[in-house]
Order: C-alpha cells, then sequence, then structure tokens
C-alpha cells in the first residue's frame, strides 16, 4: 500500500508519512496519505482544489497545529523521528522545517528586521549583518535591495517581496522549505525567477511545493504526488493520494487514469 | 422552464425592460449629499458656538493667578490649582493601571482563550459593561476601593478615584484592543509561527506593534472620557473644596469636571465665568493628552 516512487530508494528520506488523516472538526479533509520525501529533492503536489494537498503540507511543520479543530491521524517521521511525538517540541520542528506561503507575508518591518528576527529568536550567535546579506544572496534578492536594508519589506513588489520570504526561511537554515502556492500571486518573470531559485536551492535544502500550475511541476520538480478528491456521504470532499512517482513518469504515463485526465488538462 | 435550457440567443440584445432613469437617481444623490453636509454644519456649528461662548466668557478671568490659585470663597481670589492638580495626578493613575490591564485582557482574549462557555460569558459580560451609566461605577468604586479596599487607597484619594475610572473605560479598552488585533493579518501570525517563534514572540514582536496604532485610537477615545468624568468621582466623595496639591496616590484631591460642577452651581455670575475658564482648562490638558497619542500612534505607524 506504501507509495514510495520507483528509483526512490536512491536517496535518503526526510520524511515518511504513514496512513496520514487530518480533519477539520467532523469534516475529514484527506485520508490514509502514504508518502515519502526524499532529502534534497523537489517533490510538488498537485491535485484539483479541496483535495487536501496543503493540508498534508501543513502537517510536515505542525501549522495544523494552530487550528484548534484540526485533528492528524497516523505518523509522520522526520528522519526518523516522530513528529507528532509528545516529546517533539513544535516550535524547534518548525525551526528545521520553514514554510513559504501563498501570498508573500513580510513583516511590517525592515527588510533587515525581516531577516534577523528568525535567528534572532532561535538564538543565532554569529554575525547578523553577514547572515542577513548571505540569505538575501541565496535567495537571489541582495542585488535589488542591498542599498535599501533599513526599508520597509512592504516597499517591494509581489515578486520581490516573495524572495524576501524565501531568505527569511532560509536564514534560519531549516533543513526543509514547505511551499504552499508560492507562484500564484506572481508574475510570469516572478515566478521564473522563484523556480530558477528553488533549483539552486535544492542542492541545500528539500523542498515540497504545492502547485495548481502543471507547467511549474513538470519543470521545477523531481517527484509529483496527484491528489484528488471524491464526494463523502456527508455531502462534503475528502482528499486522498491517487499517485506518486517521478514526475516524469506522473506527466508522460501514470498509472492511474485520473491522474493522465488531470495533468492533460481533461478536468481539474 | 426547463432547467437544461440555456440558450440565450431568442431574447433582443436591445430590451426595452431596462429604465435607467439616470435623472432621478443622480436627484437622490443630491438629497443624500444635502443631508450629509447639513448633518456635519450643525454638528459643527453647534460645537463651534459651545467653544466660542465659552471662550467669551472664560478668556477674561483665565490668567497664571487663577491657574496657580486654590479654591475660594472669593471670586476675584479663586482658582483650579489643586483641582488641575488632582486631574493630572487621577489620569496618570488611570492611564498607567487601564493602558496594561485592557491590553492585556485584550490579547488574552483575542490571542489566547479558547472559545468556550466560559471566555463567551466574559465576552458578553464586558460588552454590557462599556454601557453601565458612569454613576454606578461611582457606586462600585464607593464600595471597592474607598470602604473595602479603604487601608490600601487612603479612602476618598487619588487612587480610589483613578482606579474607579479605570473600570469604567476598561471595557471600551479591551473591545477595541481586540478589534484592533483582529486588523492584523493572519499572514504575519503564520510567518512568526513558521519560524519557530512561541506564541509571546508572534504577539510582542508582530502582532502587538501592528495592533498599536488602533489600540491607541482606543486609549485616546477612554482617557478623554475618562478626563471628563464627573459623577463617578462626586459618587466616591472627592472634595470640591481643597486648598493643597496632592502629595501622593493616598493624598485627598479635587478634580477639574469637580471644580467647574462645584462652580457652575453657585449664583453668582464671577463663578460662572470662572467655570469657563476652568473648562478651557480642561479642553486644554485634553487637546494635549490626544496630541501625544497621536504622535506616538504616527510613530507606530512610520515604522511599516
Amino acid at each position: 500500500m506504501t507509495q514510495t516512487a520507483g528509483a526512490m530508494t536512491a536517496h535518503k528520506i526526510a520524511f515518511q508519512a504513514e496512513k496520514l488523516s487530518v480533519s477539520y472538526g467532523s469534516t475529514m479533509a484527506v485520508k490514509d496519505v502514504f508518502l515519502d520525501i526524499p532529502q534534497n529533492q523537489i517533490v510538488a503536489f498537485i491535485g484539483p482544489s479541496g483535495c487536501g494537498k496543503s493540508t498534508v503540507l501543513r502537517c510536515f511543520n505542525r501549522m495544523n497545529d494552530l487550528i484548534p479543530s484540526a485533528k492528524v491521524e497516523g505518523r509522520i517521521t522526520f528522519k526518523g523521528q516522530d513528529i507528532y511525538d509528545k516529546r517533539v517540541d513544535a516550535v524547534e520542528l518548525r525551526r528545521r522545517v520553514g514554510m513559504v506561503f501563498q501570498r508573500p507575508n513580510p513583516f511590517p518591518k525592515s527588510i533587515y528586521q525581516n531577516i534577523a528576527f528568525g535567528a534572532r529568536i532561535n538564538g543565532y550567535q554569529g554575525d547578523m549583518d553577514e547572515l542577513v546579506e548571505r540569505s538575501l544572496r541565496d535567495a537571489a534578492l541582495w542585488d535589488e535591495v542591498k542599498d535599501k536594508l533599513k526599508a520597509s519589506g512592504l516597499s517591494l513588489s509581489g515578486g520581490q517581496q516573495q524572495r524576501l520570504c524565501i531568505a527569511r526561511a532560509i536564514a534560519i537554515e531549516p533543513e526543509v522549505i514547505l511551499m504552499d502556492e508560492p507562484c500564484s500571486a506572481l508574475d510570469p518573470i516572478s515566478t521564473l525567477r522563484v523556480e530558477e531559485l528553488m533549483q539552486e536551492l535544492k542542492q541545500k535544502y528539500t523542498i515540497v511545493i504545492v502547485t495548481h500550475n502543471m507547467q511549474q511541476a513538470s519543470r521545477t520538480s523531481d517527484y509529483t504526488a496527484f491528489y484528488n478528491a471524491k464526494a463523502t456521504d456527508q455531502g462534503g470532499k475528502m482528499g486522498y493520494l491517487v499517485e506518486y512517482d517521478r514526475t516524469e513518469v506522473i506527466f508522460q504515463q501514470p498509472a492511474q487514469q485520473s491522474t493522465q485526465e488531470y495533468v492533460s488538462g481533461r478536468f481539474g | 422552464m426547463n432547467i437544461n435550457d440555456t440558450r440565450i440567443s431568442d431574447r433582443p440584445i436591445t430590451s426595452d425592460l431596462f429604465k435607467p432613469n439616470l435623472a432621478k437617481r443622480y436627484n437622490l444623490d443630491r438629497v443624500f449629499a444635502f443631508f450629509a453636509w447639513g448633518a456635519t454644519t450643525i454638528a459643527v456649528a453647534i460645537l463651534a458656538w459651545l467653544l466660542i461662548t465659552i471662550l467669551i466668557d472664560g478668556i477674561g478671568t483665565l490668567n497664571w493667578n487663577f491657574i496657580d490659585s486654590f479654591a475660594s470663597r472669593k471670586a476675584e481670589r479663586a482658582g483650579i490649582k489643586a483641582a488641575l492638580a488632582g486631574t493630572l495626578w487621577v489620569m496618570g493613575v488611570v492611564a498607567v493601571f487601564s493602558f496594561p490591564l485592557g491590553v492585556g485582557a485584550g490579547i488574552f482574549l483575542e490571542e489566547f482563550s479558547e472559545d468556550n462557555w466560559f471566555t463567551r460569558l466574559v465576552e458578553i459580560n464586558i460588552s454590557n459593561l462599556a454601557g453601565v451609566p458612569s454613576i454606578i461605577y461611582g457606586l462600585l468604586g464607593l464600595a471597592a476601593f474607598v470602604r473595602i479596599l479603604g487601608p490600601i487607597t487612603g479612602g476618598r484619594s487619588v487612587l480610589a478615584g483613578g482606579l474607579t475610572l479605570v473600570l469604567l473605560i476598561l471595557p471600551v479598552i479591551i473591545v477595541s484592543t481586540r478589534e484592533a488585533l483582529r486588523t492584523v493579518p493572519d499572514g504575519i501570525r503564520a510567518a512568526g509561527f513558521a519560524l519557530g517563534a512561541t506564541r509571546w514572540q508572534v504577539i510582542w514582536n508582530h502582532i502587538l506593534p501592528a495592533a498599536m496604532p488602533g489600540i491607541l485610537t482606543g486609549m485616546i477615545l477612554s482617557l478623554s472620557r475618562a478626563i471628563g468624568e464627573t459623577a463617578p468621582l462626586l459618587a466616591i466623595g472627592a472634595a470640591s473644596f481643597i486648598a493643597f496639591t496632592p502629595n501622593g496616590l493616598q493624598s485627598s484631591f479635587t478634580a477639574l469636571p469637580i471644580q467647574i460642577y462645584d462652580w457652575v452651581g453657585r449664583p453668582k455670575k464671577e463663578f460662572h465665568d470662572l467655570a469657563a475658564s476652568g473648562i478651557i482648562v480642561l479642553m486644554t490638558v485634553l487637546l494635549l493628552m490626544n496630541a501625544g497619542a497621536i504622535y506616538l500612534r504616527n510613530r507606530f505607524q512610520q515604522t511599516r
């Protein structure tokens, strides 16, 4: 039953989800997901709206903890450690598993402070100026903002803001970056820059990205998971994982017919 | 009609079923604009008339002697030194206690508390307390701060008066704090948590600074209400004839609204003019206080 993609044994495993189900109150959002996320690879989650792909993503850094009605069942391990174990601290986990959101959400503070905040609260002992510069360089934003580090993060364009959010996420040296539709609010040029950036970041980080853009998934990712939703008896929708494999397999010869129909644009 | 009937072609494009009637709609526009203009004008005119009459009555007796003299039975020697000092002391107590208590309660209810019967009960009570007449707060202050806590407050003192006014304005501060916190986008919270911040770090570093302009607006309105309150201070028994300035929190006191109330109630015209002068001083203190809060608010808005 475990959906382990072919040739994945070549990589170390970052996350392993076993029989993962998430419900909000009495509504089951996504059910029985089995999934391995390999290290230093880009994994894309695709599927129609309401299929639970963002919900699964938010389990990996326990952001669902912040929603009082959310209930997570099953097991997720991160490098062998069960992250929903009582001994695992969600605050510490989130330092190791960063996140970039759908809408750019810089803090209403200076560009410098946006980067420095995460480092400061996590007890960073090194040179802050150097960290800010390195993070902005890694996010391909340094040249555009190096002369206005004191300017508000909100004064940047949407694409720059999103790269600032990426810089902010990598400043605390996480091991994984979760991206929840990071380009859906960006223009094509900015989208391209973020995609190029992801290829660079892949050398250091494991990346999991939720996207509605099929081209983006096929261009950028190494593995693709296709989620779908089915109607439940209560009249709601429940998400499930249909198929998970190397990206070229999913896009060229998927095993499931619904995957084939989705990636060829016939529904969703 | 068939639900599958989705044809649109058999209807002519130039339908005569629409009657834009622009002239009538624009007339309605003008009527509403006139009413809005009239309402504003009446409000401003009444305020201006009030200010002008006060200035005419009070400016003659407003001089340094008036500010630097204590109350007296002779109008030409009476001043507001004790009342002005008392008001400043009481407002100091109000600001020091109401800001942390009100903002703290607002933060708890909005950011920490879970939605259960207890917090809902607290919320309903706070909303209702905002509408309770101020004289009731005066009676509560009399019982709680003057009588029961008398050994601590020193009876009819600056502290008892200030705390009574704190009770009066707390509901408004709590409600406006919550409104301000609610306007902070959830994306800011999510961003903070995703970086490994604790709840308090997110609130202290991001939510509070972003909400501070709104919180300070609530503070301005609340303090403006507190400074003009007379009834609760009368209820706790603040004296109107005091010939010294407060020398501590347990000192007895009088306040500007009480002094004004006292002068207005006297038969002699000279005292009525003194009351007008007192109102000018009270309004000046109020304006200075608001200016300070607005300055702080703008500082917070600039850093965004």
